[in-house]
């Protein structure tokens, strides 16, 4: 006789909604809209505004679908951890099956759009970013290196370079710079975010750097990583690949972005440390990012 | 089951099938739309 599995009621669809972590989706898909706004016009002609709705619609449904896809892989650790304790799977609210089928149809769906409604290019790196990010981040990195954040960092990467293939169904110089920034721009975001978070990811057992190398080694990759970073944000404009203005802000934000880097970098957390540096590191590299990407679009659309 | 339990599971499937039918008629209008633009390329 084996034990009644307690009967859970269908999960509820709010549940269905928490597990594709929306607030992730508003950096996806503005980078996804920026990728696509700063594409050229193909045969004098931008992208149709139907086609482009549909196209950041994928990017965000795949981004919903990794999400779940995640939860439902991380649903044991999860568990152990404050900040994620209360999410459906981990807080018994939901079943993991109804995680797995939801995620999976989630993102065959939005692939399978993508590429009916768009074009086979961006469905490809679509496809491309939700295996990355569950394959080779959740099931592969997360557990078992301090650099799992980094090469998690390329997911975010991808939506910058779906937007251009889906405008122009190709890729190019401009759009693989665009997925770069985002790749390097990660560690130094997210680690000083670590750095200040008392994060319990140890008692979870999820390598992160500050918990495994320590404070000191986590100060130097966030300023060793900012300066490829730095590089390849304000590349585009010596390389002709955007005007004057992308170049003024990059360079400005950028100066800024490595100061702050740097008095992170070469500090120490005192006792009763408030920790305004990192703070404000943390908050900049988001504003950061939304200025970058909107710099492009306006030196594309206002000033071109 | 209890009267509760079987009331719960009601509700949570009435709220889901009008989320899947809303949905589902938001992919209508879209493919619809989608259809529209994609016949307008191709005349231009």
């Amino acid at each position: 006789m084996t034990a009644a599995v307690p009967l859970l009621p269908p999960a509820d669809w709010r549940d269905f909604l928490a597990l594709t972590k929306p607030r992730v989706m508003t950096l996806v898909v503005f980078t996804g809209l920026c990728g696509m706004l700063a594409a050229p016009a193909v045969d004098g002609r931008g992208i149709d505004p139907v086609i482009g709705f549909t196209a950041i619609l994928c990017i965000a449904l795949a981004a919903g679908a990794a999400g779940a896809l995640n939860q439902w892989y991380e649903a044991d650790i999860d568990a152990l951890m404050r900040r994620t304790a209360k999410r459906p799977l981990p807080d018994g609210r939901m079943d993991r099956q109804s995680a797995l089928h939801f995620g999976v149809g989630l993102g065959a769906f939005s692939v399978i759009l993508m590429g009916l409604a768009v074009n086979l290019v961006s469905a490809a790196i679509l496809a491309t970013s939700i295996l990355f990010y569950v394959l080779v981040y959740t099931v592969w990195l997360k557990r078992r290196t301090p650099q799992n954040i980094v090469i998690g960092g390329a997911a975010g990467a991808f939506p910058p370079l779906i937007g251009w293939a889906a405008a122009t169904g190709s890729v190019a110089l401009l759009p693989l710079l665009l997925f770069l920034l985002v790749f390097l721009w990660t560690p130094p975001h997210f680690w000083a975010l670590a750095l200040f978070v008392k994060t319990d990811y140890a008692n979870a057992g999820v390598p992160m750097l500050p918990v495994v190398a320590g404070e000191r080694v986590t100060r130097r990759q966030i300023g060793l990583y900012t300066i490829p970073m730095a590089i390849v944000a304000v590349a585009p404009w010596p390389l002709g690949l955007t005007g004057w203005f992308y170049g003024a802000v990059s360079i400005a934000m950028t100066a800024a972005f490595a100061w702050m880097a740097v008095v992170v970098a070469t500090r120490r957390q005192q006792p009763d440390d408030a920790m305004k540096p990192e703070k404000l590191l943390f908050k900049f590299s988001i504003l950061y990012l939304f200025g970058m990407f909107g710099a492009l679009v306006v030196d594309r659309w206002v000033l071109a | 089951m209890t009267p509760e339990e079987e009331d719960l599971i009601r509700r949570r499937q009435r709220s889901r099938s009008i989320v899947v039918a809303v949905l589902l008629a938001a992919l209508v209008v879209l493919i619809f739309a989608i259809t529209l633009s994609r016949i307008r390329l191709a005349m231009t």
